[in-house]
C-alpha cells in the first residue's frame, strides 16, 4: 500500500484547499478521531474486551450564495491523500446537483483554538490499571458468595477538529467513561452505574459493595399490584426519563405541531408554565465534570441542527427555568422559522434541578410512609407524542418503603408515564447530583439530576421479569 | 445478478489478512480471524417535499480477533496497511493477555467446515449507490408531493436509508470469503392536526434486503399506499377513543413482525438465555433447561430461524465466524425446540442443543466491533392452506384489527410487552367497523402466543423487519427481517393510552 494517512490538521487544510480549487464557494471539514477500550463480563468472568480506534472525516461543500446556497455532505471513516480528493469532489458534485438548502446561512466566522496543532488524544487498556484488578477481585468475591456479576466498562476519547473556509480551526478532546454493573443471586438482581472521565475515581469493589447492599434489601419479597403508587425515582431513573424529554426539545417539530411542546392551534409552548415547582433544565458545555463540545457539530441538517451552523459557539442555555419553558433547540434557520431571537442548538449535557431542594435518595426514603423505591428504568419508548407518554419497565431492583425504611424487594412493573407530567406532579425532590441513565448512559452520560418523589406513579401492569 | 464491487476487490484483502493471521499465530494465538469491511450508507430526508438532508458515509476498516491462552482478544483500526494489520494482531493478543487473569472460562469453538475463498452476494437488482442522487430525490419528492397535496395533511416527512456492505473474512483454520449485501429502509409519514390533537400515519413498507428497485415498485406497491395514507390519517384523527378492555385481535403482519422480534427473536438468543446480555438488554425466560418442553404458544405456532430467506435483512452467505447460512426450527407445534447460537455457544452447550454445529448467528455491525450472537431472520410460518386476513376477521364478533408498527417495549426477560400501531380497526360481527385511536396492547409472551387461535395462509405472509436492532456493549446495530402471516388472538388486553396518561 502506498496510501498516505493524513493528520487531522492536514486533512482539514488539504480538504479546504481542494474544495477551493475545485470551485466550492465554501467548505467545512470535520475530523473525529476516536479511541476506545472496554471490558465486558458476565457470570463472574470476562466475556469480551476490545480496543478500537476510529476516524471519520466529513466534508460539507457549499455552492451558490445566500439563501440560494446548496450543500453536499460526504463522510468517510478512513481518509488518505488520494481518497480525500475523491471525497471533496463528490461533496462538490453533490452540492451542485442539489437545490438550494432551506437552512442555508453564511458559514460561521472563523476563530482558532489554541490547541489546534495538537495530535488526537488516545486511551488504552491502561486506563483500567486500577479498575481491572479490583474488578477481578470483585468477580472472585461474588463467586465465593454465590452471587453473579455482569457488567461493562467503557472508556473513550473523541478528538474533534472543525475547519472551514471562513477560518474556523476548532479542536476539542473529550474523554468519557462509564461502568454499568448488575449483580444477581438466586432470586433477585440489583444494578449500579456511574459515569467517569478517567476511571481513577471508580472502584469495582465499592460498586460490588453497593450491589451487595441492594441485594440484601431483597431478603424479604413482597408482591405489589399494578396501580398508581407513591414512588421515589433516584437520580439514575430521573435521568432515564428526562433524557427523553431533553430529546423532544426540537424547535421545528414543536412549531409544526408534532410534540408535547406544540401549542394547541399552532406554534410552540415557549413561555408556558410546565410545572408550578421551581424546576430548571439547563445545559452548558463548560459544566465542570460534564464538559461537552463547546461548538455545534452537524453532519446533517434536521429540525434543530444545520450543517451551515458547524462551529457555532454553544453557550449556557436554560431550557426550563422556574417551571417555565424558556427555549427549544434550534439552528439559526429554525430560530428564524419559529421566530425566536437566537439559535439554541443542542448541547450534549443537561442538569435538572429544583430550587432549594436538598438531601439524597435516602432522605426521600426516610420521609416516605409507604411506597416504592426504584433503581432504574428500561426499554423506554414514546407511546403518545402529544403528551410525551412513555412506556417502559422497572428492572434490577424495585423496593418497598415502609415508615421511612426499605423493607423488602418488590416485583417489576411496566409503567406508562410522561416526564413532562412528572415535573408537574412531583411532591419532593433532593439535591441534584451527577447521574447515569441505565438506558441512555452509554450514549448520553453527561447528566445531573435530583431524586424525585412522585405521589402517583402509574405502574400499568406487573412484569414477571426478575 | 450484480457483481462484488470492483473497488472493494481491489483492496489488499488477502495481504492484510495474511499479515494479521501470521502475526497472531506467531504470538501464540490458537485461533485468529480477520475482517475487512466497507459499509457505505446513504441517508436522504425530505420535509414537506424539500430536501432536508442527504448524507453519504463510508465506514472502512479492519479487525482482528484472537483466542490466546483460552481468552478472547480483539482490536480494530482504519489504516489499510500491513503494518496496521500486524499492530492490530499484537493489540488483540495483548488484550487477551491483559484479560486472562479475569477470565474464568476457556474459550473453545465448534468445528465448522472450511470454505476456501468463496463469494456470496445478496439478492437485489439495482445498487442504490449507482442511482444518481438527483434521481432519488426527484422520486421521493414526487412521493412526498402526492401525500402533502391531500386535504388534512399538514406536513410530510420522508426518510430513506440505504446500505451497501462488503466484507472479506479469513480465519486461521483456512476459511475465507468475500460477501456483499444491500439493504434499504424507507419511511413516509404524514402529520395531521385536528382541533385538539395531532397524529401521524406512516407507510408500512418494511425495510428489505433489496436495492433501489424497491422504491420503484418491486416488492412494494407505493402507488397504492401513498394514495391511501391521507385518508387513513383523516379517519384516525376523527376516530373514537378505544374503550379499554379485553378483545379478540387480528394482527396484520405489518404489526406482528415486531412482536415476533421482541418476544421470540430476542428470547431465543442463547447468549441471553445464558446471561451474557444480563447487564444490558437482559436475559430470557426461555432458559436452556426448558429446551424441548417449554410451551411457548399454541399448537399452530411454528417459528423458524433463517439466514437464507431471500431479501431478508439478516440473510448472509456466511456469518462473522465463517459459518454458512442455515434454516432451523425455534418453536414447533408451540414448543421451544431451538436457539440462535454462535460457535462458542454451540461448543459449550452441544450436549443440550443436540448438535455440535453453530447455526451461523455471529455478526458485528462494522469492523470496529466484536462479533456477537445476532438474530437470524426469525419468522412465524403460515398455515399451508390457511385463511385470508378477511376470513380471520370474520371469526371475530367484537375485536380489533391492528395494522402497522409504532411504539414497542418489552421487559428484561421478554415476558411483559406493550405495542401500539399505525391503525386500529374496530371489528363488529366479523367486519371492519372504522378506526379507533389511543390503542395499545399489552400481554405476557407465553399468554399471548398461547392465545393464538389461527394463523393465516401463505397469501397473507409478509417479510417485515428493522434496520436498527440494538444489542450488546458496546452497542451494535443489527438489521433483521421477520416474516409472518396475519394471525388471530383471543382475549388480549387493550389499553387506552389517553387514560394511561391520566387524562
Amino acid at each position: 500500500m502506498t496510501a498516505v494517512q493524513l493528520t487531522p490538521q492536514d486533512t482539514v487544510e488539504r480538504g479546504l484547499a481542494l474544495a477551493a480549487a475545485e470551485g466550492a464557494d465554501d467548505c467545512v471539514v470535520l475530523v473525529a478521531e476516536t479511541s476506545s477500550t472496554n471490558l465486558r463480563w458476565a457470570n463472574n468472568t470476562l466475556t469480551t474486551n476490545g480496543a478500537m480506534r476510529g476516524s471519520s472525516v466529513t466534508v460539507i461543500a457549499t455552492v451558490g450564495s445566500g439563501e440560494g446556497t446548496a450543500a453536499g455532505v460526504i463522510g468517510r471513516s478512513s481518509v488518505t491523500e488520494d481518497t480525500l480528493r475523491e471525497i471533496v469532489s463528490a461533496a462538490i458534485a453533490t452540492a451542485r446537483a442539489a437545490g438550494p438548502a432551506e437552512d442555508a446561512r453564511p458559514l460561521v466566522d472563523g476563530t482558532a483554538s489554541a490547541d489546534w496543532a495538537l495530535e488526537p488524544e488516545e486511551t488504552t487498556v491502561g486506563v483500567y490499571e486500577k479498575f481491572a484488578p479490583s474488578l477481578g477481585e470483585s468477580l472472585k468475591r461474588a463467586a465465593a458468595e454465590k452471587r453473579r456479576l455482569y457488567g461493562f466498562a467503557n472508556h473513550e476519547v473523541v478528538t474533534l477538529y472543525v475547519g472551514s473556509s471562513t477560518g474556523l480551526r476548532l479542536r476539542q478532546a473529550l474523554p468519557r467513561g462509564y461502568v454499568s454493573s448488575t449483580g444477581k443471586n438466586d432470586a433477585h438482581s440489583a444494578w449500579v452505574g456511574t459515569a467517569t472521565r478517567d476511571f481513577t475515581d471508580v472502584d469495582a469493589l465499592s460498586l460490588d459493595t453497593e450491589l451487595t447492599r441492594r441485594l440484601g434489601w431483597a431478603g424479604r419479597t413482597v408482591s405489589v399490584d399494578a396501580g398508581r403508587h407513591p414512588t421515589i425515582l433516584p437520580p439514575a431513573a430521573v435521568a432515564d426519563l428526562m433524557t427523553y424529554l431533553y430529546w423532544q426539545l426540537d424547535g421545528r417539530d414543536a412549531f409544526e405541531g408534532q410534540t408535547v411542546f406544540s401549542k394547541s392551534g399552532g406554534g410552540t409552548r415557549i413561555g408556558d408554565t410546565l410545572s408550578s415547582q421551581p424546576v430548571n433544565l439547563h445545559s452548558d458545555p463548560a459544566l465542570a465534570g460534564l464538559e461537552a463540545f463547546a461548538f455545534a457539530v452537524a453532519r446533517s441538517s434536521g429540525g434543530s441542527s444545520s450543517v451551515f451552523d458547524n462551529g457555532l459557539t454553544l453557550t449556557a442555555t436554560d431550557w426550563i427555568r422556574g417551571g417555565k419553558l424558556e427555549h427549544l433547540m434550534t439552528s439559526r434557520y429554525t430560530a428564524d422559522l419559529i421566530d425566536v431571537p437566537t439559535a439554541t442548538p443542542g448541547i450534549e449535557n443537561y442538569v435538572l434541578s429544583v430550587d432549594g431542594a436538598t438531601g439524597t435518595t435516602d432522605d426521600l426514603v426516610a420521609g416516605l410512609d409507604n411506597g416504592l423505591l426504584l433503581t432504574c428504568l428500561w426499554y423506554i419508548r414514546v407511546v403518545e407524542p402529544q403528551t410525551l407518554l412513555l412506556t417502559g419497565l422497572t428492572r434490577d431492583g424495585v423496593y418497598l418503603v415502609e415508615n421511612g425504611e426499605v423493607t423488602g424487594a418488590v416485583n417489576n412493573f411496566r409503567f406508562n408515564e410522561s416526564p413532562v407530567d412528572l415535573l408537574a406532579r412531583f411532591t419532593a425532590a433532593g439535591a441534584t447530583v451527577p447521574s447515569f441513565s441505565r438506558e441512555w448512559g452509554d450514549y448520553f452520560s453527561r447528566t445531573a439530576t435530583p431524586p424525585l418523589l412522585i405521589p402517583d406513579y402509574n405502574m400499568s401492569s406487573v412484569s414477571q421479569a426478575s | 445478478m450484480p457483481d462484488i464491487d470492483a473497488a472493494f476487490l481491489a483492496l489488499p484483502r488477502q495481504e492484510l489478512a495474511a499479515a494479521a493471521l501470521h502475526r497472531a499465530r506467531d504470538l501464540g494465538a490458537t485461533f485468529a480471524e480477520f475482517r475487512l469491511e466497507r459499509i457505505r450508507s446513504e441517508s436522504i430526508s425530505l420535509r414537506d417535499s424539500v430536501l432536508e438532508s442527504a448524507k453519504d458515509d463510508e465506514d472502512l476498516g479492519l479487525a482482528v480477533r484472537v483466542i490466546h491462552d483460552g481468552t478472547w482478544g480483539f482490536a480494530a483500526g482504519v489504516a489499510l496497511t500491513v503494518d496496521e494489520a500486524v499492530v492490530l494482531a499484537e493489540q488483540a493478543v495483548n488484550m487477551a493477555q491483559v484479560s486472562r487473569p479475569i477470565n474464568a472460562e476457556t474459550i473453545e469453538l465448534a468445528d465448522e467446515p472450511v470454505y476456501d475463498d468463496v463469494t456470496w452476494i445478496s439478492s437485489y437488482e439495482i445498487d442504490p449507490f449507482s442511482v444518481p442522487r438527483a434521481e432519488k430525490v426527484a422520486l421521493l419528492t414526487d412521493y412526498s408531493d402526492r401525500v402533502l397535496k391531500a386535504d388534512g395533511v399538514a406536513h410530510v416527512s420522508v426518510h430513506v436509508a440505504t446500505i451497501h456492505e462488503c466484507k472479506y473474512y479469513a480465519n486461521s483454520a483456512g476459511t475465507s470469503y468475500t460477501q456483499q449485501r444491500v439493504r434499504i429502509g424507507p419511511t413516509i409519514t404524514a402529520h395531521g392536526v385536528a382541533e385538539d390533537r395531532f397524529d401521524s400515519m406512516s407507510s408500512t413498507a418494511p425495510p428489505a434486503g433489496r436495492g433501489w428497485e424497491y422504491m420503484t415498485g418491486t416488492g412494494w406497491n407505493w402507488d397504492d399506499e401513498l394514495a391511501q395514507i391521507p385518508g387513513w390519517l383523516a379517519e384516525k384523527l376523527a376516530a373514537p377513543s378505544v374503550e379499554a378492555g379485553t378483545y379478540d385481535v387480528v394482527v396484520d403482519p405489518s404489526n406482528l413482525w415486531l412482536t415476533i422480534h421482541e418476544s421470540i427473536g430476542h428470547a431465543t438468543e442463547l447468549d441471553r438465555a445464558l446471561g451474557y446480555e444480563a447487564n444490558y438488554a437482559g436475559t430470557s425466560f426461555a432458559t436452556l433447561d426448558q429446551l424441548g418442553t417449554l410451551k411457548y404458544g399454541s399448537p399452530v405456532m411454528h417459528v423458524t430461524g433463517d439466514r437464507t430467506a431471500e431479501n431478508g435483512l439478516s440473510t448472509v452467505g456466511f456469518d462473522d465466524e465463517g459459518v454458512a447460512g442455515q434454516q432451523w426450527d425455534l418453536v414447533k407445534d408451540g414448543i421451544l425446540v431451538g436457539y440462535q447460537v454462535d460457535r462458542r455457544m454451540a461448543k459449550k452447550n452441544e450436549d443440550v442443543l443436540g448438535t455440535p454445529r453453530s447455526n451461523g448467528c455471529a455478526y458485528a455491525d462494522s469492523s470496529g466491533h466484536i462479533p456477537i450472537q445476532r438474530m437470524a431472520n426469525v419468522s412465524l410460518q403460515p398455515a399451508a392452506d390457511g385463511p385470508s386476513t378477511e376470513e380471520l376477521i370474520s371469526r371475530v364478533r367484537n375485536g380489533i384489527y391492528i395494522v402497522g408498527d409504532k411504539s414497542w417495549s418489552i421487559d428484561m426477560q421478554r415476558y411483559n410487552f406493550q405495542f401500539t400501531g399505525q391503525r386500529f380497526y374496530k371489528i363488529t360481527d366479523g367486519k371492519l367497523d372504522g378506526q379507533l385511536r389511543d390503542v395499545a396492547y399489552q400481554a405476557t409472551t407465553t399468554d399471548f402466543w398461547g392465545s393464538m387461535e389461527a394463523v393465516g395462509g401463505p397469501q397473507t405472509y409478509v417479510l417485515g423487519g428493522a434496520l436498527n436492532c440494538g444489542k450488546a456493549e458496546p452497542s451494535q446495530s443489527g438489521a433483521v427481517s421477520h416474516g409472518c402471516p396475519s394471525a388471530l388472538f383471543r382475549g388480549v388486553r387493550i389499553l387506552n393510552t389517553t387514560q394511561e396518561a391520566g387524562r
